[in-house]
Order: structure tokens, then C-alpha cells, then sequence
């Protein structure tokens, strides 16, 4: 139905003089250079932006320290030696930097689903507590993500309301931390990339079609029954975006992990590259990491969208 | 698990011929307006009911609260003779063909029929929904997805989706208004040879009058949440009760007048000057202010020197227009003092009259019809 209206509509622009049909249109528009034309500002800006980066890290990571050389002195060559040093000493903050993105996506997508499905499903036509609630919800995001993990830190420490009352409750033991373990730096991650989980699927949501609920309860679902055959079902779209937005910058982040965490067992591979490259002054350690960690993202991306990539998405 | 429990014990198919359905005094206020305004209804088990009246009635809102997607604000419906009121739509014996389909998009057209069968833990729920879409013609495309389905294709699955339950009572919400008037026909006669078929109960929610009429057992005019009256088409239309139904339903003339004669069997009312009898049990009233009504098919049209029979009503006017349609010439003559009436007379051969033309129009006493004397005789005439 929605395509017919969009072709009308599109026939409508079209100008009177304009007779030809849609099909001979596309045609020629597949025939024509026009379209390989459009996409040179683009292909300019990531050959730039991305392709040109990506080249001097690899170049980078490959650079051998001469002997008897310099702090930060570091010459030209293939030295795949580089590799195989830096995953032997790092491999295990790769696998926690993954576990910490996996687990903060997961939460995030516990939370961040209720909360959607709240905003857009069951406050449909009011719009007004809906647009609240949305601002409310993304607000605090207008601030400095290192301000809002700062606070993150108060929230947590020792004198802070949750360590007091889990203290009180018996869950943490009376000389127990909860700043400086694994536990902040997730709910760090958790908290800070919830509204990229959030929106996709608020987006999503908010045109899902509430005859299609009506019609599952009419046809004996249950509620929980109809989340799970329709709801959920028909906002995967939503969730496979929203996962994706949330693992790929929660794996790669240091901020968290510095602020949250300590510096023995939850260090992000962030943070490691973050001191190799300013700290040691290490290039081609910290071009190696990097570079591992885009292919490693690069190949667990391709692998869930492969898994679980739906048409309407790619 | 307890809900699953219930859940399968209120689901299980029972006979597979419909329930009894009760309305008791259902009200629906949304805020501060009336929808459903004290509707009391009964169709009894295998009827073919038809709720018909124009938009923004409360047809839907009547079915909705059938169907428990809507709890109404007061009054009681019961299925079978049980009280549903409070039951929730997913344990209701009620299924919905719904004015916008509502088909799962994600789902293959065969998922979509074996939805409601899955639910209720039915074993052969996919050997019966491919008999389902059998039965509306649509087997082949059982792989598909709906958006892959053409307009009257989608609404034959809607159908196939809500039957296959084999409900108690099978809710109808203008399933056939997205449909050109070609199929429109056919699913017409489908949808009433499924229904004679299977016995179930049918509730079919239309504003289109000849739709109503040709289908249903019994056809409820609706209006601004009323029912004005409910009956057989034939009765419906041979004697409307007021001026709403008179007007909805077919074409009527309708003038005011008061009673000034009582004749026995009839009374006689003074027209504008006119005379005209019509029969007491065809009257509303018998005393007093009266609106005499006539359908345009009823009355004859004759030349000023035809000859007609003397107990005939008979009125005189100008032609105002003549329309010829080939079976039949339309017109509307304007009587002085009454205003403009609609007839037409069939083509048997004659000269039709022309405009201008002083015509004679009469009719027996026993097509009169007598509505209530405060009736607002142009109620209804343009709803739609
Ligand atoms: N959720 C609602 N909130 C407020 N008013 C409503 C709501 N649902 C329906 N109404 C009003 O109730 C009246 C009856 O609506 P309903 O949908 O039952 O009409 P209908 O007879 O089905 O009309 P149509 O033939 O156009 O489908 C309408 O005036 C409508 O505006
Ligand atoms: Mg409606």
C-alpha cells in the first residue's frame, strides 16, 4: 500500500512534460553515469576520512625501533613481529573488552527495550507525556560524556547512596567497593550508550501497527504471548540497530574504564592503546592494537549481521 | 502456567456451529461523548446479523467491545449465555475480520491462519489452515507474505484467519470496503455460502445499504450509538419506523401532515390539502401530527387523463426532472404545498412525461407507512 502512495506521490513531483513510465526511468537511470557522478563526494570523503588513516595505521604498526634508539624514535619497515608481541601481552583485555561490551549491550538492551516499548507503545497518542518522557530520557546526553561518567564515579563510591544501602541490605560486604571494579566500568558502558540501544528501537516501536496486537489477542495470544510472536518479532530491526550501535563503540572505549575501573583487572583495550600511544609513546604497539581491535569488531559485526542481519536493514 | 491452563480450557473448539450472543444495555463513553448509548440486542446462534448505519455510529465500538478489545463503560455481553463482559479478547470464543486486515507482516500467509489454532495448542493447526485457505481459494500463495498479497487476496486471508477458529461468533468489520465492486459481489455471495456452511454466527458491519440487505438474516440500523430498528431486510425496508431508517435504507417520501379521519383499519391525514390513507398497523400514530411515507417505487405515474382507482392516494405536480435510465424513467415533481417527491415508473413502453408535464401520482393506501408526527422528515437522507 505504502508503495503505491509513494509512487503516486513521486509521480506527482515529476514534472507535466515528464511521460515516461517509472520502469524506463529507472532504467535509464541504471544506464546513466549520473548515479556513478553522486557518489564521488562520498567515495572522496572516505577514501580522506578512512581509507587514508586506516593505511598510515597499518604502515605504522609495522615500524621497527632501531637499536640504541630514542623514546618515540621509530623507523619504517615490516616488523609483523609487532603483532605477535602486543596480542601476546594484551590478548586478555581484548576478551574482557568484548565480555564488557557484550554484557553492557545486553543490559542496555534490557533496559533500553522496556523503556522504548513503554515511550512508544503504551503511551501511543499522548503525546505529550511521551515527548517528557523522551527528554527526560535523553537529556542528560546533551552533557560531557566524561561529566556524566564522573558522576557515575560519585553514584558509586563509598559514601554514595548505592554502596550504603547494598552495605545495609548485606549484598556487599561491610568493606565493600563497588568504584574501581568490573561492575562500574559496565554499568559505566551500560548507562552511557543506552540511548544509542534506545532510540533504534523507540524509532521502531513508535510504527509498529497496535491493530496487529489487537489481532493477536483476538486470535487467543496472551499478552506476553503477543510480545513474543509480534512485538518483539516485528522490532528486530530495531534491536539488531540498536545492539550494533551499542557493542561497537562500548568495545573500543576507554573513558569507562578509566574513570570506573582500576588498573589491574578492568583495563579496556581502549585504555591500553590510549597509553601505548601517549604514555609509552609505543606507535607501533598501539597501531597494531588498534588495528586488531577494527578487524576484530569488523569480523564479530560481520558474523552477527550474517546470524541475524534482517532485508529490511541491508 | 495457570493462565495457559485457562487460556486452552476457554479457547477449546466447541460445536462447531455459533452462540447465542447478548447485548444488555451496553454503553461506551469516550470522555465526555457517547459512542454506544444503551444498546440492548440479542442475535441468536447460525444468524447472519447485520449492523448497518453511516460512519462515526458505533458500529465499530459496538464490535470492539464484542470482541473485548474495549471494556464498555456500562451494561453486560454475554456469549452463549455466559457473562464475557470482564473476559479478556484473548479468551473470548469471538474472532475478527478487521476493517484494516491486520495481517502479520512477518509471517507467511499460512502462519497467519494457523496463528489463532497454534494458540489454542489445536495438534493439526497446519493440515486445518491449509483447508482454511482452500476454502477462500488462496492455497497457492500459503508461502507468502502479505504485502506480496493483493488487496481482496489479504482480506480472503483476514477471513481465512478468524474462520478457521471456527468461533462462536465471527466478527465482520466492513471487511469488504478496501474491495472494487466486482468482488465486492463475489465475496459477497462467498461470505454468505461460508456462513451458511459452517453455522456460525455472524456479526457484519457494513454502511453500504445493498450489502446489508442482500446478506443478512437481520439487518440493525445504527445511529449515533442507537439502534433505530432491527429486522429482516424485507421488513426493514417495506416498513420503516422512522424517518432515519426510512431514509437510510432506500429512498422514501416523507410528508407531514395530521391525522383527521379515523377509517377503521386506517386513518385518513390532511397533506397540505391533499388527502392521503394509510393503514393503522402501518402507522405509528393515529392521532394528532402524522408524517405519511411512501417509497418511489410504490407510486404510480400517470397522465392527467388516466383513469386510476378511487380509493388510491393520489397527488398532482410538475415535473421537475426526467431522468431515463433505460429500465425505468426517474423523476421528481414538485407538489405544491408538499415540496419535491422521487419516483419512477418502469419501462413498459409508454412515453415517459417530460419536464414541465403535469403528472398524476398514485399509489395504493397499504404501501403508506405512518412515522411519528415530530419526525424530522430529512433525517438520515445524506448520511453515508
Ligand atoms: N478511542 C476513542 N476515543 C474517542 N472517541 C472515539 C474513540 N473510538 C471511537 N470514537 C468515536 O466514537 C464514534 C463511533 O466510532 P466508531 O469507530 O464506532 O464508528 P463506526 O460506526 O465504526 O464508523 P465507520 O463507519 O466510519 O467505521 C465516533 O464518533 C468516534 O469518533
Ligand atoms: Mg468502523
Amino acid at each position: 500500500m505504502t508503495s503505491t502512495v509513494e509512487r503516486s506521490r513521486r509521480r506527482k513531483n515529476r514534472g507535466p512534460q515528464d511521460l515516461r513510465s517509472e520502469e524506463e526511468l529507472v532504467a535509464e537511470r541504471r544506464k546513466g553515469r549520473v548515479g556513478l557522478y553522486l557518489i564521488i563526494p562520498g567515495m572522496a570523503v572516505l577514501a580522506l576520512f578512512f581509507a587514508a588513516p586506516v593505511m598510515v595505521l597499518l604502515g605504522m604498526s609495522l615500524y621497527a625501533r632501531p637499536p640504541g634508539a630514542e623514546i618515540g624514535e621509530f623507523v619504517p619497515a615490516l616488523e609483523f613481529g609487532n603483532y605477535a608481541t602486543v596480542v601476546g601481552a594484551y590478548w586478555e583485555v581484548f576478551l574482557r573488552s568484548f565480555l564488557f561490551a557484550l554484557i553492557a549491550t545486553v543490559a542496555a538492551l534490557l533496559i533500553g527495550y522496556p523503556m522504548a516499548y513503554l515511550v512508544a507503545v503504551r503511551l501511543r497518542g499522548r503525546q505529550l507525556m511521551q515527548g517528557i518522557l523522551l527528554v527526560l530520557l535523553i537529556a542528560p546526553f546533551f552533557s560531557s560524556f566524561i561529566l556524566r561518567t564522573q558522576a557515575w564515579k560519585q553514584i558509586l563510591s563509598d559514601e554514595g547512596p548505592v554502596v550504603t544501602v547494598l552495605r545495609a541490605i548485606a549484598i556487599l560486604p561491610a568493606d565493600g567497593h563497588l568504584t574501581a571494579t568490573a561492575f562500574a566500568v559496565v554499568c559505566g558502558l551500560t548507562y552511557n550508550f543506552l540511548p544509542f540501544m534506545m532510540l533504534p528501537i523507540y524509532a521502531n516501536l513508535d510504527r509498529l501497527d497496535t491493530n496487529l496486537l489487537e489481532a493477536s489477542g483476538d486470535l487467543y495470544a496472551s499478552p506476553l504471548t503477543t510480545f513474543f510472536k509480534v512485538t518483539l518479532p516485528l522490532s528486530m530491526p530495531g534491536v539488531f540497530a540498536g545492539t550494533l550501535l551499542t557493542f561497537i563503540p562500548a568495545a573500543g572505549d576507554y573513558v569507562n574504564a578509566a574513570l570506573l575501573g582500576n588498573n589491574r583487572d578492568t583495563a579496556m583495550i581502549g585504555q591500553i592503546i590510549d597509553s601505548r600511544f601517549f604514555k609509552v609513546v609505543d606507535y607501533p604497539g598501539a597501531s597494531a592494537l588498534s588495528f586488531i581491535l577494527m578487524v576484530l569488531i569488523l569480523a564479530l559485526v560481520m558474523i552477527y549481521i550474517k546470524r541475524f542481519g534482517t532485508k529490511e536493514l541491508f | 502456567m495457570t493462565t495457559t491452563s485457562t487460556i486452552k480450557d476457554e479457547a477449546r473448539p466447541k460445536a462447531s456451529s455459533g452462540a447465542d450472543l447478548h447485548l444488555a444495555n451496553v454503553t461506551k463513553r469516550f470522555s465526555d461523548f457517547t459512542a454506544v448509548d444503551d444498546l440492548t440486542l440479542t442475535v441468536p446462534s447460525g444468524t447472519f446479523f447485520a449492523l448497518l448505519g453511516p460512519s462515526g455510529c458505533g458500529k465499530t465500538t459496538t464490535l470492539r467491545m464484542i470482541a473485548g478489545l474495549e471494556q464498555p463503560t456500562s451494561g453486560t455481553i454475554s456469549i452463549g449465555g455466559k457473562d464475557v463482559t470482564k473476559l479478556p479478547s484473548f479468551q473470548r470464543q469471538v474472532n475478527t475480520v478487521f476493517q484494516s486486515y491486520a495481517l502479520f507482516p512477518h509471517m507467511t500467509v499460512l502462519d497467519n491462519v494457523a496463528f489463532g489454532l497454534k494458540r489454542k495448542r489445536v495438534g493439526d493447526s497446519v493440515a486445518r489452515a491449509k483447508a482454511a485457505l482452500e476454502m477462500v481459494e488462496l492455497q497457492h500463495l500459503a508461502a507468502r507474505k502479505p504485502m506480496q498479497l493483493s488487496g481482496g487476496q489479504q482480506q480472503r486471508v483476514a477471513l481465512a484467519r478468524a474462520l478457521v477458529n471456527r468461533p462462536a461468533v465471527l466478527l465482520l468489520d466492513e471487511p469488504l470496503g478496501a474491495l472494487d465492486m466486482k468482488l465486492r459481489r463475489q465475496m459477497q455471495v462467498e461470505l454468505k455460502s461460508i456462513q451458511t456452511e459452517v453455522g456460525l454466527t455472524f456479526i457484519h458491519v457494513t454502511h453500504d445499504q445493498e450489502e446489508a440487505m442482500t446478506m443478512a438474516d437481520t439487518v440493525a440500523v445504527m445511529n449515533k450509538g442507537k439502534i433505530e430498528q432491527m429486522g429482516a431486510p424485507r421488513d426493514l425496508y417495506e416498513l420503516p419506523r422512522t424517518a432515519f431508517v426510512a431514509n437510510f435504507l432506500g429512498k422514501s417520501n416523507l410528508m407531514p401532515g395530521s391525522v383527521t379521519e379515523d377509517l377503521g383499519n386506517a386513518v385518513a391525514v390532511d397533506v397540505a390539502g391533499h388527502r392521503l390513507v394509510m393503514p393503522k398497523d402501518r402507522a405509528v400514530s393515529h392521532s394528532g401530527a402524522a408524517v405519511v411515507g411512501v417509497r418511489p417505487e410504490k407510486m404510480r405515474v400517470l397522465n392527467l387523463s388516466d383513469e386510476y382507482s378511487p380509493s388510491a392516494n393520489m397527488l398532482t405536480g410538475t415535473v421537475l426532472d426526467a431522468s431515463f435510465t433505460g429500465v425505468s424513467t426517474e423523476y421528481l415533481v414538485e407538489v405544491p404545498g408538499i415540496g419535491t417527491l422521487a419516483t419512477f415508473s418502469q419501462n413498459m413502453g409508454q412515453a415517459p412525461a417530460r419536464r414541465g408535464d403535469t403528472v398524476r401520482m398514485t399509489w395504493e393506501p397499504d404501501f403508506s407507512f405512518g412515522l411519528d408526527g415530530s419526525a424530522k422528515t430529512t433525517e438520515g437522507q445524506d448520511a453515508v
